[in-house]
């Protein structure tokens, strides 16, 4: 059931989205990281074309799966019952990280590349023009005394603390790829470009031709030059870093299998740059996504299907009928099922309650199997490990050693919760020793079980979504607006976006004499006469 | 608003004068705690105790009634010390009060309507 709709979801975007694949799965070179309109390689968000339909159009296309007759046969191996087994969606998902893992990088790597040499170019330009009078004309150049040695050391350390802001801006390693170009980092190269070809322009024309002997103006020429540099590095980190900052609009984040949602405030940021923060947030708050748990209310909604039966009397000759019998045929069929007595809700209740029961009951036994598994260990002193080196064990062997009191009850406690996918058993038996290692308690070695954390805390096979698809009816390098909706999508699930504006808040004062604060006595006497 | 004139005669009770009733209320006094009161601002001293046999129930005061005078002086405007001054003057043995309760009202209305 969970496979073949998946099946399906996934095929429908291979084809419209590979065109426009960037996505980078090996490690990045470090120093070749640095680019002004640099690519990110770890998650590439890749833009669906501007949809044609609707916006949820691939629901319909799961919607449709679910009214297969025989589900209660055919949904055997379903994802992870097993801790070794493949579902097909891995399956699927792995033969696609493998195809896209040799995508389109020349893209990224042509952004390295011209980011690189604008800094070159941008670097040895102040260089250039103070050597380029020694080596053209030096023999007219009027020798400049003490305020040149002066204006040289300036433009060194200018020179420096240019290098150091520029490698603490933009030699960052990428966070993420995005579908379109950043458009400030776009905007602000295009300015530095413009600006350095302009001062080579007035160079050029003014000193090289006309061989200019007077060198401290062109020494202050080039002192200009670097602070001219600086100045943009500034409002560099004004756009990049600072402007979205302080939070604007308040982005309600709902993933659409389960309804957790999360909301997070922030600046003014394209629809892109938000989606990355977004998804940034979504490993560390969002609790993993288990398939396991939705498969309960997928078989109540197939038992409402499957339970009313539409016949055709009128048999199959009347193809330009078709469309209005199709629609009188589902709403005869809603009508039906709003009157038909139902006792599904009544199912619901107990088996929930059952279940509780019994999560309840596992865990109770969990808890005191472990806290007994834990009192077998000790944890040697120095001492004693000076005077009795017979049968120490390291923390993995005494993990080892101690696991097998608690694996049963663990494992239970684990299928009942639906969690088995999730922990492997090498897992679980590093945890253990991790925490004997730490000197935690039973209770927080179980705490990683007891409560689904995060995706982040689970291993890293389990961010199985590093292929994001943002799917939004504005561009995306627009900016966030009150109203804003976009989609994140990833084979298993997708987060819907919406954004409001944080209202503006009026504040006003009032001022209180601390001398004002007096108190009387409320009297109600009764005196009998 | 209607009221009734009840006289009533002190009783010796050892060395002390007493009318079998307590008061509460006053200009000095918080009025929302009055119970009796239809209006919570009223400040006027009300009836809010009677003792069984007492000389004010054989008189015919009645728990929650309003003090409106006592011989004379006007009950409505004083403070609670003021009141009980009043009531307890030594060389006194009847005080007459002039009264006035809820129920008055309703029962005029009622026999009213009778006829």
């Amino acid at each position: 059931m969970d496979t073949e709709s998946a099946y399906s979801g996934y095929s429908y975007y291979s084809g419209r989205s590979r065109g426009s694949h960037r996505h980078g799965e090996r490690s990045r070179d470090r120093h070749k990281s640095r680019s002004k309109e640099s690519s990110r390689s770890e998650k590439s968000v890749t833009i669906n074309a501007p949809p044609a339909e609707p916006l949820l159009g691939d629901q319909s296309v799961r919607g449709e799966e679910v009214q297969d007759d025989n589900w209660g046969e055919t949904t055997t191996a379903v994802t992870g019952t097993s801790e070794h087994s493949l579902s097909q969606e891995d399956i699927v998902r792995i033969s696609k990280d493998l195809d896209d893992s040799v995508g389109l990088d020349c893209k990224r790597y042509l952004n390295v590349a011209l980011s690189v040499i604008l800094g070159l170019v941008v670097f040895l330009t102040p260089l250039a023009f103070l050597i380029l009078p020694h080596l053209l004309w030096p023999d007219r150049l009027r020798a400049c005394g003490t305020a040149c040695e002066g204006l040289f050391i300036s433009v060194a350390f200018k020179l420096l603390i240019l290098l150091l802001a520029v490698w603490a801006l933009f030699f960052r390693p990428p966070r993420a790829g995005l579908p379109r170009i950043f458009v400030f980092r776009a905007l602000l190269a295009t300015l530095v470009l413009l600006f350095v070809l302009s001062y080579w322009l007035f160079y050029g024309v003014r000193i090289l031709d006309s061989q200019d002997e007077d060198y401290q103006g062109i020494v202050q020429y080039a002192v200009s030059l670097v602070d001219a540099l600086l100045f943009i590095h500034y409002l560099a980190i004004v756009l990049l870093e600072l402007r979205q900052l302080q939070p604007f609009f308040s982005l309600c984040v709902t993933r659409s299998t389960d309804g957790a949602t999360q909301h997070y405030n922030l600046g003014q940021l394209s629809i892109q740059r938000a989606a990355v923060v977004i998804l940034e947030n979504y490993y560390k708050d969002f609790p993993v996504h288990n398939p396991a748990l939705l498969t309960a209310s997928k078989s109540r909604a197939a038992k409402h299907l499957a339970g009313l039966k539409v016949y055709n009397v009128d048999g199959p000759g009347e193809n330009n009928a078709a469309a209005g019998i199709a629609q009188s045929q589902s709403r005869a069929m809603i009508a039906a099922a709003a009157r038909r007595r139902d006792s599904s809700h009544n199912e619901l209740y107990y088996e929930e309650a059952e279940h509780e029961r019994r999560v309840r009951k596992r865990r109770a036994r969990l808890v005191v199997a472990v806290e007994e598994a834990f009192t077998h260990i000790r944890r040697m002193q120095e001492e004693e490990q000076k005077k009795a080196p017979g049968d120490v064990m390291d923390p993995r062997e005494a993990a080892q050693a101690i696991f097998p009191s608690m694996a049963r009850a663990l494992q239970k406690y684990l299928r009942t919760t639906r969690q088995q996918h999730l922990h492997s058993m090498e897992s679980i038996q590093q945890h253990l020793a991790f925490s004997i290692t730490n000197n935690m308690t039973p209770k927080a070695f179980l705490e990683s079980y007891l409560t689904t954390g995060p995706t982040l805390q689970y291993g890293k096979d389990r961010w199985l979504a590093r292929q994001w698809t943002l799917i939004s009816e504005a561009s995306v390098t627009s900016g966030l607006k009150d109203g804003t909706v976009f989609l994140l999508k990833c084979i298993d699930f997708s987060l819907v976006v919406t954004t409001k504006k944080i209202p503006y808040i009026q504040l006003a004062e009032e001022f209180i004499d601390p001398k004002s604060h007096k108190f009387m006595l409320r009297l109600q006497s009764e005196t009998s006469v | 608003m209607l009221t009734q004139r009840i006289e009533i005669h002190k009783l010796w009770d050892g060395d002390n004068l007493i009318l079998g009733f307590s008061i509460g209320g006053g200009i000095d006094q918080d009025p929302s705690q009055n119970p009796f009161s239809e209006d919570k601002a009223d400040k006027g001293i009300y009836v809010t105790r009677v003792s069984k046999g007492g000389p004010a129930e054989v008189a015919g005061l009645r728990l929650g009634d309003k003090i409106m005078q006592v011989n004379g002086w006007d009950m409505t405007m004083v403070t609670h010390d003021q009141a009980r001054k009043k009531l307890t003057k030594k060389n006194e043995d009847v005080v007459r009060l002039l009264v006035t309760r809820r129920s008055l009202e309703d029962a005029v209305r009622q026999s009213m309507m009778q006829h």
